[in-house]
């Protein structure tokens, strides 16, 4: 038997940042007769009250237990962190090959030898071929197993694809040898991987055990035990163990770095398929090594505080229970299936469809799908432009039990990739341009295409006639994205039940009936008139750019139709009143019965213009986000007895939907600790919501959804503001924008709309283009004014401004700074990203760029 | 309460004294010179820090020490800083063991913990002792933990640390910004856009007061340092504007890159002790850091540990120095 390499001293320990005292040795004795030495970082039993878990982590090829330091380092005090050296790696004994069989019954061998209490909650973690090792042992010790962390592994290729191609070369006999054993290039390249991702430390530690050729025989074992052969002798264990994890009930968490090209997205949608209780988080920077690469350790904790609590939070449900809703996303088009009234008219082209030919269209399209393979749960992509086509293209995939992947060009075009992208689509159904587009930026790469001129010719003759039965309320339904104002776009889940609630909440809302006619001028709207049984009318107007939707094409989209109701963004309506010349005749308009508007504030002034061209409509601002909407809704009569009430305040979005509570709950309340007290009347904090069309959660963002879902079907909206007495719901900006100042929190939007109030009348800031934000430490920041000046020279405002703005507000205000140009967001052009503001003011008022971090006491 | 008060004769000292005489407390000051501005119920004894006995003879029969006096500026070679500064405020320690005194405050700078970066929110850093040839921050943080360490069951010392002091009579900040101004040559450091906060004098008095009465054998505050300004950073530009408008001269300023000012006072202070001049030179590289980068200050722990919240505004000290130069800058305080 060859030594494993000599083991570092303490002061290399200490240099790697590991604890000379969590390395250790142990002989354990063997299935295979003989005893082997490991070599493990073990923390010990951490001296705390709270409770505590033993954490059992398992490394993969070709890693050592150093993998697992941000585990180590962060939980030492609060848990017991074993990470152990497989045999042949790290620093444990050297030994002969052994099979992926071999290796599980080792796994079961140290586990027995380890001193481990029965009484404490047992968390096994593990990394690539570490985490087929763990999971093998896991499915014969359900009962030991309180949880797993899995992070880019797997159990076998997932269905419909092929091993990834750099293993199958790395596997090839000679090849292998030469690359993993003779040279270092398989260890030097999954170190490389990780890029600057990791530091010269975490590289100097990953290839200390594996400096000589000796060592490395593992690693090129371990490779050629991947069974890409047919009659592979390690084949059949996989395949039991694979075939044992539905059995597997503990929560297991999907920890999984998404830039990984050997175990990517779809590995880890393949065990969420396999294994019952799985949550996924995914780190969209991260390639393989994601524990040393990304923040795992810290989403590990959350999920950890979750586990060790469990009893606590029995009950609290994340979301509303979905058996309640009663009704489908069909139940419009099913009402007027024989209809011959216009369902969907496209103004941009003329073209139009009835509710006869939308349903038999539908259902044509879900025939086409299910014929072409589609199956219920499956992912797709909508890259058909709005129009005619898109909306029976939405209905079929619903109909045929597919989930709709909906990213509008309005996050542009790099975001509209990367959210489509972290979907992991398995079809993408547009035209041909958007397949090229797909193709080579690689948004959707396991997808197949659909060309939608081709689905809608087969959907007009379908090659089957037999419809699965419709989706249930709890199914999958669709997954929309949030506007990214600030960091990257969230997929947001939904489920039919929910989508359904949130049409019923519209409809009740707005008193819609039969009689109604809707024209969509942002087109995502327009997915609620079939729905809602009412004709729908896209305007012609480019999607990108809603801004530019004129008033004489509102007027045509709405004649058209003889519309009763009309939805557009706050941008668009602007545009609207902006080439709206006086003694025009808007029949379209002026027979309008509703106007309303959503995505961002609506500043009054154009909602009074507005009022001008459509005097019969009485004008709302519904009050939502992509996760819950409508929340709240208000009329422009009472915006403006808000204005007159309160000058002092943020938006008044007026109150809460029937079907829909508001709480207001303490501002930095943990999440994690359940449903937290509603502050009293009147007071300021964060704002929560529940209704059935809350959504289900975030997508492949465990942490993020869990910190939004404190229990009970509450939903965190992250914006800040009040609840007064008669019930209005005050909103007062964005939880993350809170100033946190050391007299308390400010929020920004009252400060901004008193700046408006007092100032645009005078020309010095123009309604939407001024900002407030904090800058410095938490807990001690001042107040910054940003005002945008289009073109102007960034820096400090001149002395009258500064005095006219320290003049307008009660609270100190630190400086005043003009910006060329706002940072706002790409889909409504309003929201002010005040986070990355509040860099900017910073830096600019820091004199110059800080040349390292102060030292902190 | 009877209390030395040592540098009297500065700008705060003169404040200092006359606040603790109007409340009722016993003031003996101590400085090199008879001063003519401290009131006529301050018994003053003239005499040096430097030297032991001096200070024994003062202090004696008091309960308290406010170690203010200090050389400042960058006139002089090291050896007067450390006979000032160091000596000087061991002495003062030294007395107040022997003769049972049971609260200190000692008088610092926020300069003791610069090392040139700007600061944004920051706390009251410990000291560092390298500060390249700029003396004052050199002695001052050496006497700093001086009186740190002196801090005992017997003996409470605290440690205040005023940021750029400022008001009517200061001859230092905004003298030098009028006069500048006045003479035309009046430039503001990277278009004067750093966040600085600063002391308007009657704050700097109230909270070395604050100290005062906070400090005793086991407070909170006993044996730490606290930064004390305003809380209200402003951009260089507008606090030196605001002066000129106070001072009734014209802001017409030039515009000196951060990179240029820092080379020019690297110069500028190598060159000036060869210069023999007795006046203090235009620009150092340590006031370059000053004018050119951010500094301010976490309010809370002096808020919390001495019970101090500043009273004046920024906005009110500068009507005050309006007014104050109105009537003919006569009278320093300007009360």
């Amino acid at each position: 038997m060859i030594e494993p390499p000599s083991l570092p001293g303490g002061a290399k320990w200490r240099e790697w940042g590991i604890d000379p005292a969590w390395s250790n040795v142990i002989d354990v004795p063997s299935h295979d007769g003989s005893s082997h030495r490991w070599h493990m970082l073990d923390t010990g039993r951490p001296e705390t009250d709270e409770p505590w878990a033993t954490i059992v982590c398992v490394h993969g090829n070709p890693t050592w237990a150093y993998a697992w330091k941000s585990f180590l380092t962060r939980f030492a005090e609060r848990h017991r962190v074993i990470a152990l050296d497989q045999l042949g790696m790290g620093f444990s004994d050297r030994v002969s090959h052994r099979g992926y069989a071999h290796r599980v019954a080792d796994l079961g061998d140290v586990m027995r030898s380890l001193d481990l209490d029965a009484e404490t909650p047992l968390v096994l973690a593990a990394h690539d071929w570490g985490g087929a090792i763990a999971m093998g042992w896991a499915v014969d010790h359900t009962d030991d197993v309180d949880g797993m962390v899995l992070c880019n592994t797997g159990i076998g290729v997932p269905e419909g694809r092929g091993a990834p191609k750099i293993i199958r070369l790395a596997a090839s006999a000679p090849l292998r040898d030469l690359v993993c054993r003779r040279t270092s290039g398989f260890v030097e390249g999954t170190v490389r991987l990780s890029g600057d991702r990791i530091d010269a430390i975490d590289r100097q530690a990953f290839r200390a055990p594996y400096r000589e050729a000796r060592h490395r025989q593992a690693i090129a074992d371990f490779v050629g035990d991947v069974p890409l052969r047919d009659g592979h002798p390690s084949a059949p264990a996989l395949e039991r163990v694979s075939n044992k994890l539905g059995g597997l009930d503990a929560p297991v968490l999907l920890a999984w770095g998404a830039r990984d090209i050997v175990f990517d997205d779809d590995f880890a949608n393949d065990l969420a398929g396999r294994i019952p209780n799985t949550e996924i988080q995914r780190f969209g920077e991260a390639n393989h090594l994601v524990m040393a690469e990304a923040d795992v350790a810290t989403t590990v904790d959350t999920w950890l505080t979750d586990l060790l609590s469990a009893g606590q939070l029995d009950g609290a449900a994340a979301s509303a229970d979905l058996s309640l809703v009663g009704s489908s996303v069909f139940d419009g088009v099913e009402r007027r299936r024989s209809d011959g009234a216009v369902a969907v008219h496209d103004a941009a082209t003329g073209t139009s469809i009835t509710f006869a030919d939308f349903a038999r269209r539908v259902d044509g399209v879900a025939a086409a799908l299910r014929h072409r393979g589609l199956e219920a749960g499956d992912r797709v992509a909508m890259l058909t432009p709005p129009g005619v086509d898109l909306l029976v293209a939405v209905y079929g995939v619903w109909r045929a039990g597919g989930v709709t992947v909906i990213a509008d060009r309005g996050l542009g075009l790099r975001g509209l990739g990367a959210a489509v992208a972290s979907t992991r689509p398995n079809w993408t159904l547009g035209p041909r341009a958007a397949r090229m587009a797909s193709g080579a930026m690689r948004w959707a790469p396991g997808a197949t295409h659909i060309d939608t001129a081709a689905l809608m010719s087969e959907a007009a003759d379908p090659p089957v006639t037999e419809l699965p039965a419709p989706p249930t309320p709890g199914d999958d339904v669709a997954i929309l994205f949030t506007s990214g104002a600030t960091g990257p776009a969230k997929g947001v889940r939904y489920r039919h039940g929910q989508l359904a609630a949130q049409r019923d909440a519209l409809a009740a809302t707005y008193a819609i009936t039969d009689d109604d006619r809707l024209v969509a001028a942002f087109a995502p709207f327009a997915l609620y008139g079939p729905a809602l049984g009412v004709p729908t009318a896209f305007t012609d107007c480019d999607v990108t750019t809603p801004g530019e939707l004129t008033a004489d094409a509102f007027d045509l989209a709405c004649a058209a139709i003889d519309a009763t109701m009309a939805f557009a963004s706050p941008a668009a309506l602007a545009n609207v009143v902006a080439t709206a010349t006086d003694g025009d005749d808007r029949a379209g308009l002026a027979a309008l019965r509703l106007v309303f508007s959503a995505g961002a504030p609506v500043p009054s002034e154009i909602l009074h213009k507005v009022r001008d061209l459509t005097p019969r409509a009485e004008l709302h601002t519904p009050y939502g986000m992509t996760e819950a909407l409508p929340v709240a809704d208000i009329d422009l009569d009472g915006i403006d007895a808000a204005e007159a009430s309160d000058q002092d305040a943020g938006v008044c979005v007026g109150v809460p939907v029937a079907g829909a509570e508001v709480m207001i709950a303490p501002l930095d309340f943990d999440a994690l600790h359940g449903i937290p007290p509603a502050v009293s009347t009147g007071g300021f904090g964060e704002i929560l919501v529940r209704a059935p069309w809350v959504s289900d959660g975030y997508l492949g963002r465990w942490e993020t959804q869990r910190l939004a879902r404190p229990g009970g079907g509450w939903h965190r909206t992250g914006d800040v503001g009040r609840l007064d007495e008669i019930g209005r719901l005050w909103v007062d900006g964005r939880a993350v924008h809170v100033i946190r100042s050391d007299d308390g929190p400010i929020a920004s939007v009252p400060l901004e709309r008193a700046l408006e109030r007092q100032l645009c009348p005078q020309n010095l800031v123009t309604a939407g283009r001024v900002a407030a934000v904090g800058i410095g430490p938490h807990d001690c920041q001042q107040v910054v004014i940003v005002v945008e000046r289009r073109g102007g020279k960034a820096g400090l405002a001149d002395e009258v401004l500064a005095a006219a703005v320290r003049g307008a507000l009660e609270v100190p205000v630190a400086a005043v700074l003009i910006t060329g140009s706002m940072p706002v967001d790409i889909r409504h052009n309003t929201k002010i990203d005040r986070l990355k503001l509040a860099t900017w003011a910073s830096e600019e008022l820091a004199g110059e760029r800080a040349r390292r971090p102060r030292r902190r006491r | 309460m009877e209390i030395l008060v040592t540098g009297a004769s500065s700008l705060i000292g003169t404040n200092l004294a006359s606040e603790l005489v109007d409340r009722g407390d016993n003031v003996v000051a101590m400085q090199r010179r008879r001063s003519s501005a401290l009131s006529a119920s301050v018994r003053q004894v003239v005499g040096d820090v430097a030297d032991l006995a001096a200070v024994k003879n003062a202090m004696a029969g008091c309960d308290a020490v406010i170690h203010l006096a200090a050389k400042v500026g960058v006139i002089g070679g090291r050896d007067e800083y450390v006979r000032a500064n160091v000596d000087g405020t061991r002495n003062v320690l030294t007395a107040a063991q022997e003769l049972g005194v049971r609260r200190f405050v000692h008088v610092s700078s926020p300069s003791v913990a610069h090392d040139g970066s700007p600061i944004v929110g920051g706390g009251a850093d410990p000291a560092i002792v390298a500060h390249g040839t700029a003396w004052y921050p050199e002695t001052k943080a050496i006497a700093e933990r001086l009186a740190l360490s002196a801090n005992n069951d017997d003996l409470a010392v605290v440690v205040i640390r005023p940021h750029l002091v400022w008001g009517p009579g200061d001859t230092q900040l905004v003298g030098r910004i009028a006069e500048r101004a006045a003479a035309g040559k009046l430039a503001l450091v990277g278009g004067g856009r750093a966040l600085v906060d600063t002391t308007y004098i009657d704050n700097a008095v109230s909270a070395l007061i604050a100290a005062l009465d906070a400090v005793h054998p086991g407070a909170a505050c006993a044996g730490r340092s606290y930064v004390i300004a305003n809380g209200e950073p402003r951009p260089v530009r507008e606090l030196v504007s605001g002066i000129c408008v106070a001072a009734g001269v014209e802001f017409s300023p030039r515009d000196v890159p951060l990179g240029a000012a820092r080379r020019i006072g690297t110069v500028i202070e190598r060159v000036w002790p060869h210069l023999r001049r007795d006046d203090e030179p235009p620009l150092t590289r340590f006031l370059a850091d000053q004018l050119g980068t951010a500094h301010w200050f976490d309010p809370r722990p002096a808020r919390v540990d001495l019970g101090w919240r500043p009273r004046v505004t920024i906005d009110e000290g500068l009507q005050r120095l309006a007014d104050w130069y109105a009537v003919g800058e006569t009278e320093p305080g300007g009360r």
